[in-house]
């Protein structure tokens, strides 16, 4: 299953799930949850961390490996 | 009487919580788009109606009542516990209507409380330029409490936010029984019965939260951990699917008050200011180069500009002193006034230039959301060193004064990447070093050479100090990264703010609180530390000093006038109790280039390093004649002949050792009674101070030898 890490610039997903129960949390209360649609819009040099656009609200950045956990659905 | 109703400020960071602060007490203080900014108690006074204040109590933003980082406990401390002493009689929320979702979920957890809560929907010029509609009145029905719709930055709807908060006060506040999912009777009963009878959804928190709450001690934490294992309760599992219920029901409430009228033609994406500043702040080289040019201006404008204003203020204090020495007769009181205090006095007030633009910068830099940016881009390299991307602030608000900075490391979540920060922070040349700097360099660096014509070479020397304190800061957070070992994970999961105009009166107002803190905090030290190394370098131990002018006059009884008292203050100097301490330090500082006048300095710096500049314009005016042409300490040091060499004392080689010195060590009690109170143990302070102290020296000497 793909991962938010996979996205590439412009590329749009849902979340599915996440692997990580803690980092899962905060996610959430961010408000990333299950169903949601996330823009990959930029990367930073060395290609972490990424930003992505929350349900075309908000603009949320993460490492590479937090991204990791974040299941996605290619859309 | 009855006693001023309390009202805390709640919202997510950047929601304009700060703004509606400042616009509801007329109250300034500092505020920004970063976490950490808010941390201090900021409280103020509103007038609800003629003669009725409130008291307004700013908390910290934070995304949801579960702490995530040491600064969000603090809500959680307050609004958890009823008998806390700031715990508010209500609470305004400020959610902004642009991400009404998501402000929303706090919204319902402060509510949930049992807190009565009145929701102040902020930026919904924002929202309507996203093309949503917002219904606040049906919001105010739906979710059962008063919405004041509110321009924070503006100051406009705050009648209506009053009559909300009057309406609140007076009623009996519906709170909400029912917890947005349910768990078994039994562990809140239980709960209840050890702890007392509260809001249901308190008592849940309590047991979920209790290790970050300081109300329970570890007996009681003990109890709820008896609860929770016996009804196989976890809090994480729960605070999971709490979030996600209570998202379903802010969607259903959301879906039912706002009309999205994007929707209609869904295909076009809003490409916002944000995106396109986003496209060259965050590329991967315009970024970096972009970040090193702000840096740069940064310290051209320090040292150039501020040059003009420090210049006025230098020439005045010494015509000042010129004058009142001409006017008052000559006794050592008129000595104390013009030598001793005017003179620290002076040492003071010139950096008040140099410090103003600092702030400037950096204030600016917050306001307008581009520092986010700097964590974003640098986080990947910081993190190669043991840091991570939020250490950028603390390491850039060094530059300013380390308390601060090392006061805002509390939003690193890591206590690992934290500790680094706070051990490596007070590297950074903060504005107490700057006067050192601006001393030396102008003694050891050539004024007219410019490179390419371009810069001024003093500039570059400046921002090439700057530099290697950054760097020596790296360096010793990787080493600490190699030496502490903690498994433990840091998180970087942080919102990229929009970006904003400044608000040009908070930028005024930053100014203006460092300034003044600088000098009346700073200031006292630097005076009184002038005032009692007057009276040091005045006086000797029995009557050496009156005897060494005997002495003097017996050598050299060929020398008349302005050297013959030249010889005699200098050797009055050296026989003084200053001149004492200076001798009994010179053997270890030796090795550095460093005389017995330069030891004195050395000492008196250990408390507060701004105190080099004022002592030596105290030594130095005391050991040479004081007339109009070397009257600026800056002339007063340059005209210093090494009795050793007969050459310029200050040359290259002392000038950089003791700018290296001066970069690297450890010279300010603030900063360690900060690293003690943010650490809770004196270890971390004695290995800061003896880290950098060892560094200072090492550098200085190899720097020195080089270099002679």
């Amino acid at each position: 299953m793909a991962n938010l890490a996979d996205l590439k610039i412009g590329e749009k997903g849902e979340i599915v799930g996440f692997t990580d129960e803690l980092l899962s949390l905060k996610l959430l209360e961010m408000g990333c949850l299950p169903g949601t649609e996330v823009v990959l819009t930029h990367l930073a040099p060395f290609g972490d961390p990424i930003a992505i656009r929350v349900s075309g609200s908000y603009t949320l950045s993460m490492r590479r490996e937090e991204a990791e956990t974040m299941l996605i659905k290619r859309t | 009487m009855s006693k001023t109703p309390k009202i805390a400020l709640i919202g997510n960071p950047n929601a304009g919580k700060s703004s509606l602060f400042n616009s509801l007490t007329g109250l300034n203080q500092k505020t920004g788009n970063f976490p950490g900014v808010t941390m201090e108690k900021l409280t103020g006074i509103w007038e609800l109606e003629p003669k009725r204040p409130v008291e307004i109590l700013d908390l910290p933003g934070i995304y949801s009542i579960y702490p995530k980082s040491i600064d969000e406990e603090l809500v959680i401390n307050i609004l958890g516990d009823p008998k806390h002493p700031d715990f508010p009689d209500m609470a305004i929320v400020v959610a902004d209507a642009s991400n009404l979702k998501r402000n929303l979920l706090l919204f319902s957890q402060v509510r949930d409380l049992g807190i009565p809560t009145v929701l102040a929907l902020n930026m919904i010029d924002v929202a309507e330029s996203e093309g949503y509609v917002i219904n606040s009145i049906k919001l105010a029905r739906e979710l059962n409490v008063e919405v004041a719709e509110v321009n924070a930055k503006k100051g406009i709807g705050l009648n209506g936010l009053k009559l909300s908060v009057i309406k609140t006060l007076q009623n009996r506040f519906a709170s909400n029984d029912a917890l947005p999912l349910p768990v078994s009777d039994e562990v809140i009963q239980e709960v209840q019965a050890n702890f007392g009878e509260a809001e249901i959804y308190r008592s849940l928190l309590w047991l979920m939260e209790h290790d970050h709450m300081k109300m329970f001690d570890k007996k009681q934490r003990e109890t709820f951990d008896a609860i929770k294992s016996k009804h196989h309760f976890s809090s994480k599992k729960y605070q999971s699917e709490e979030t996600v219920k209570r998202y379903e029901q802010i969607t259903e409430v959301v879906d039912r008050c706002v009309i999205n009228l994007n929707r209609q033609w869904d295909a076009v994406p809003v490409r916002t200011w944000t995106d396109r500043l986003d496209k060259f702040f965050l590329h991967p080289v315009g970024g970096y180069v972009f970040f090193l040019a702000i840096l740069f201006v940064m310290f051209q404008a320090v040292f150039t500009w501020a040059t003009y204003p420090m210049d006025l203020i230098d020439g005045g204090v010494a015509a000042l002193n010129d004058w009142l020495k001409g006017v008052l007769p000559d006794s050592a009181l008129t000595a104390l006034l013009t030598d001793g205090l005017i003179a620290g006095i002076g040492g003071v007030l010139i950096f008040i230039p140099q410090i103003a633009f600092l702030f400037l910068f950096i204030s600016l830099l917050e306001e307008t959301g581009y520092m986010s940016r700097v964590m974003f881009i640098m986080d990947k390299l910081m993190r190669r060193f043991g840091l991570n991307g939020k250490s950028v602030v603390p390491l850039i608000s060094g530059v300013a004064c380390a308390v601060p900075a090392i006061m805002s490391t509390r939003s690193i979540g890591s206590w690992k990447d934290r500790l680094i920060t706070i051990l490596v922070t007070p590297l950074m040349s903060c504005s107490a070093r700057l006067p050192i700097y601006t001393v030396l360099i102008a003694l050891v660096v050539p004024e007219k050479n410019t490179l390419f014509g371009l810069f001024n070479l003093q500039g570059v020397a400046l921002f090439g100090l700057y530099l290697l304190g950054f760097f020596m800061a790296l360096v010793s957070a990787w080493v600490m990264k190699i030496i502490l070992q903690a498994k433990e994970k840091s998180y970087f999961i942080m919102e990229l703010p929009t970006y904003k105009g400044p608000r040009f009166k908070h930028v005024a107002m930053t100014i203006f609180n460092s300034v003044n803190a600088f000098v009346f905090e700073a200031g006292k030290i630097i005076v009184a530390i002038s005032i009692v190394l007057w009276v040091l370098a005045s006086y000797g131990p029995g009557d050496e000093i009156a005897q060494s002018e005997a002495q003097i006059r017996l050598e050299n009884p060929t020398l008349q006038g302005v050297g013959l008292q030249n010889k005699i203050s200098a050797d009055k100097l050296e026989h003084s109790y200053a001149g004492h301490f200076g001798h009994f330090v010179e053997p270890a500082i030796r090795p550095l280039g460093y005389d017995w006048k330069i030891g004195i300095a050395l000492i008196t710096s250990f408390a507060a390093r701004e105190v080099f500049v004022g002592t030596m314009s105290t030594i130095y005016s005391m050991g040479g004649e004081v007339d109009d042409e070397n009257a600026t300490i800056k002339n007063r040091m340059r005209a210093e002949i090494n009795p050793a060499t007969g050459k310029p004392m200050y040359d290259a080689a002392l000038g950089f050792s003791l700018l290296i010195f001066y970069a690297f060590a450890m010279q300010c009690m603030s900063t360690l009674a900060t690293t003690y109170r943010e650490t809770k143990s004196w270890k971390y302070p004695l290995i800061q101070f003896s880290y950098m102290t060892a560094l200072a020296y090492l550098s200085a000497f190899a720097v020195y030898q080089w270099l002679s």
